[in-house]
């Protein structure tokens, strides 16, 4: 019964949202305000549709009710309570629910935080919502309906894929499902302005929060796939350029081209048209994304069964959406006036740089992962596109990156002078030039010819913002007064600024955690007896031997190692393979010594011989957490750029009657 | 210097260095693509001899051995049709198994044994890579019996993105 509710509620939500893509939009056009304010309850109705579809399924997986077809594929009764919510979106039907869900909510968000737009806007907004919710609904009601009945009901699940058991990865998919439907909002208010043929800062204005907000969980939920990816797989990598993972990173990559130039957008009302593409683009790639993901076209190690029908659906879906949007944008963009001149030695130069290294580099990873459908395509065999290649093609445009972004901050809107701006940045430029320097010395960069070029960029952007920063408080007030200037600047409309700082930290930590882990890390792959030591790294580890130990619905092989340096022992650690009893199938649960220097990870392969050896892996990580903390910085600093009181003003000052407003302005 | 042709060179520099990294691309993409060959491929010598190439199909029934040293193994990969040897020296991704699909990317060695350096793990059980797969569909055509069939439905499994 209550599937029922669940699939109906889903048959109402699309009815709404055909509603809603249609009404508020002809009444924006047709001037007919009733069917705008259609808009702002339409947006709540669907999210309650949506919400009360999911709680039917979160219930059908609480109960164990396997005469739902998902749920007998997903879930089993030994599964932990925990695991059994987070089993809804360990597949495609519940995920995509999932996917709907959110993009419900971030139309209710609009819709409740948009006071201060005008209504045709706020009309033109949820409606284009609206249409790619139909989409989605319609492909989930049509080729993947989580609410399907199976019958006869089976006795007991199939149980949830063991590598989803985990809490990393319960959170992963909705953090990353956020950031891509995030997306839609920006592709929303861009479409919108499109409609209304209306592109101008204030445009920008709206969307910028949004669209910062949707890159903070892109960049939490591609952090956490690559910490969960690093610990679970036991493989010890944090990122394999696996199709699916560039499925996420492209929208990122773009998504951060994009806050840029929305920020040129926004103070300068330069590259509109360009900014528009952006955040088409952005939506677009998530799409893709999707398709990838779902149609399974590509080898990928995310790879799962597919189902053609839904390669199929999705592929109409993108062209309907980037073809109609392009062409939306082809008929409306040449009318929008680029306005805004600016010299070569401006802001504006260093933030198009900025966007040209970001598309570039989303260029070179779409093409590298569809080159084995292009070559399938043209029938010139079968092939893979080997992770060096991107590595390559990363570190080709990596530097220059670090490098304009170290300048960028610095220089002054429209025009700047370069002597300004070396008398800001030259000790900076020493100080890093310094490190290349050290660092150089075979002493601390062993041979590697990527050290001193990794740490200096690092530098270079922490002691370039370091510069950028008291140039700031010195024209706020001197700097004999720093720790009151930071404070009221904090408490001001300073915080975009400290957020951008933040994020741009954020690089150097992660520049510094990638150079040190991919030139320092050790590996090794050993047979070991129990008793057995082996040194790596200037650690030793001693194998004690494995023993069998329960689990809530697993059985485990338990190592236990333990791990010194010199003569004391620093840590015990507790490999697991574990066997599950739904599905049978074997997972490593790797062992881990963080740290925030260094981390020691050790896996369990399988066992040798009949004498209690095992093939184990050892792994010496250096730095490798702040690849995972920069991210975390880059997201704090979204967070705090949002948070800057000059998006909460706007929203204030038009809450007030509209004569207030009139009287302020005069 | 009027603004156009200011203009025109900014343009020109663009167009020359897109044209420049492509091609740098390109050339990088050449030396690090491993194209996929069947096990019928590879014994009809249609390989590259020297170049890193993927061999795929299925782990035959009981011919997974371990070496002394505990961590090489050996196996045959077949298509149904014709046998690849292959050696693989570390520790293989927990899905492996007899009678699975697997790729291994590496190089054919003097003696005919395919060495390789990676063994392509996956994360759900019921996935077949799809080179595999149609590997064994061409020799299910052949008349061949095709070993392991699933049910799409039981195998809607997926790590979400």
């Amino acid at each position: 019964m209550v599937p029922e509710l669940g699939h109906f509620a889903l048959i109402l939500a699309l009815l709404l949202a055909s509603v809603q893509a249609i009404f508020p939009l002809a009444g924006s056009l047709s001037g007919n305000r009733a069917w705008m304010t259609m808009a702002r309850p339409l947006a709540f109705g669907q999210l309650t549709m949506i919400a009360i579809a999911f709680a039917a399924l979160v219930q059908a997986f609480l109960t164990s009710d396997f005469s739902v077809l998902y749920v007998a594929e997903q879930s089993n009764t030994l599964l932990p309570d925990i695991y059994k919510v987070s089993a809804v979106w360990g597949g495609h039907e519940g995920s995509l629910l999932l996917w709907v869900l959110f993009m419900a909510c971030w139309g209710a968000a609009v819709a409740a935080l948009s006071r201060n737009l005008p209504l045709t806007v706020v009309a033109r907004v949820i409606s284009v919502q609206g249409m790619i919710a139909i989409g989605f609904l319609l492909f989930m009601l049509l080729t993947s309906n989580p609410f399907e009945r199976l019958f006869p009901v089976p006795q007991e699940g199939r149980d949830l894929n063991p590598l989803l058991q985990d809490p990393g990865l319960a959170i992963h998919p909705p953090m990353l499902y956020m950031g891509y439907v995030g997306f839609s909002v920006a592709f929303a208010f861009a479409v919108a302005a499109l409609i209304g043929g209306r592109l101008d800062a204030a445009w920008a204005r709206w969307s910028r929060p949004w669209t910062t907000v949707a890159w903070v969980f892109l960049t939490i939920g591609i952090m956490l796939g690559s910490w969960w990816a690093y610990y679970e797989l036991g493989w010890g990598g944090w990122w394999f350029w696996d199709p699916v993972e560039n499925a996420s990173l492209m929208p990122w990559l773009v998504g951060t081209a994009l806050i840029h130039s929305l920020a040129v957008t926004e103070k300068r009302a330069a590259f509109k048209s360009w900014t528009v593409l952006l955040a088409i683009c952005a939506f677009s790639l998530s799409l893709l994304g999707t398709f990838l993901v779902r149609s399974g076209v590509l080898t990928s190690v995310h790879a799962f069964a597919t189902d053609p029908a839904r390669g199929l659906f999705i592929l109409l879906f993108l062209c309907v959406v980037v073809g109609g949007s392009l062409a939306l944008y082809a008929w409306r963009a040449p009318e929008v006036s680029d306005g805004g001149r600016f010299d070569f030695v401006s802001r504006e130069t260093s933030l198009l740089a900025n966007n040209l290294l970001f598309v570039a580099f989303t260029v070179l990873v779409l093409f590298g992962t569809l080159a084995p459908l292009i070559y399938e395509a043209f029938d010139w065999g079968k092939i893979s596109v080997g992770f060096p290649w991107f590595n390559k093609m990363f570190l080709a445009l990596a530097p220059f990156l670090a490098l304009v972004l170290g300048v960028g901050p610095a220089v002054r809107w429209k025009h700047d002078e370069p002597m300004r701006l070396v008398k800001t940045l030259w000790w900076a430029l020493a100080l890093s030039i310094g490190v290349l320097a050290v660092s150089y010395l075979p002493a601390f960069s062993g041979g590697h010819a990527w050290v001193p070029v990794g740490l200096a960029l690092a530098a270079w952007l922490l002691f370039s913002h370091v510069a950028i920063v008291r140039e700031r408080l010195k024209n706020k007030g001197g700097l004999t007064k720093l720790g009151p200037a930071l404070v009221a600047d904090l408490r001001g409309s300073g915080r975009s600024f400290y957020g951008m700082v933040v994020a741009h930290l954020g690089v150097a930590v992660f520049i510094v955690g990638v150079t040190m882990v991919s030139n320092f890390q050790l590996e090794e792959d050993v047979r070991m007896s129990p008793g057995d030591s082996q040194a790596l790294a200037g650690y030793r580890f001693e194998f004690l031997g494995a023993q069998a130990v329960p689990g809530p619905n697993y059985m485990a092989q338990r190592g236990h190692f333990k791990v010194y340096r010199g003569e004391r022992q620093i840590d015990e650690l507790h490999p697991e393979k574990r066997a599950y009893l739904g599905g049978g199938m074997p997972m490593t649960e790797a062992a881990i010594d963080p740290g925030l220097f260094r981390d020691i990870y050790v896996s369990l392969g399988e066992p040798v011989g009949d004498t209690g050896d095992w093939a184990l892996r050892l792994y010496y990580k250096p730095f490798v957490r702040w690849i995972w903390l920069g991210a975390i910085l880059m997201a704090l600093g979204g967070v705090l750029a949002v948070s800057d009181p000059r998006y909460r003003m706007a929203r204030a000052s038009a809450r007030k009657p509209a004569a207030d407003t009139a009287a302020a302005r005069a | 210097m009027k603004a156009r042709q200011k203009r025109m060179i900014l343009v020109g520099v663009a167009v020359l260095g897109v044209g420049v990294a492509a091609s740098l691309a390109l050339s990088a993409l050449q030396s690090n693509i491993a194209y996929f060959f069947s096990p019928s491929q590879v014994l009809a010598g249609e390989n590259p001899p020297d170049a890193v190439f993927r061999v795929g199909g299925l782990v035959v029934q009981n011919t997974l051995k371990r070496q002394e040293d505990g961590l090489t193994v050996h196996f045959d990969v077949t298509d149904n049709a014709e046998t690849v040897p292959v050696s693989y020296t570390g520790i293989l991704p927990d899905l492996f198994g007899e009678g699975q699909g697997v790729v291994a990317k590496g190089r054919i060695g003097a003696d005919g044994v395919f060495y390789a350096d990676e063994v392509l793990a996956k994360h759900d059980e019921s996935y077949m890579p799809p080179e595999v797969q149609d590997t064994l569909k061409t020799t299910h055509a052949n008349g061949v019996v095709e070993t392991t069939a699933r049910s799409v439905q039981t195998a809607a499994k997926t790590v979400a993105q």
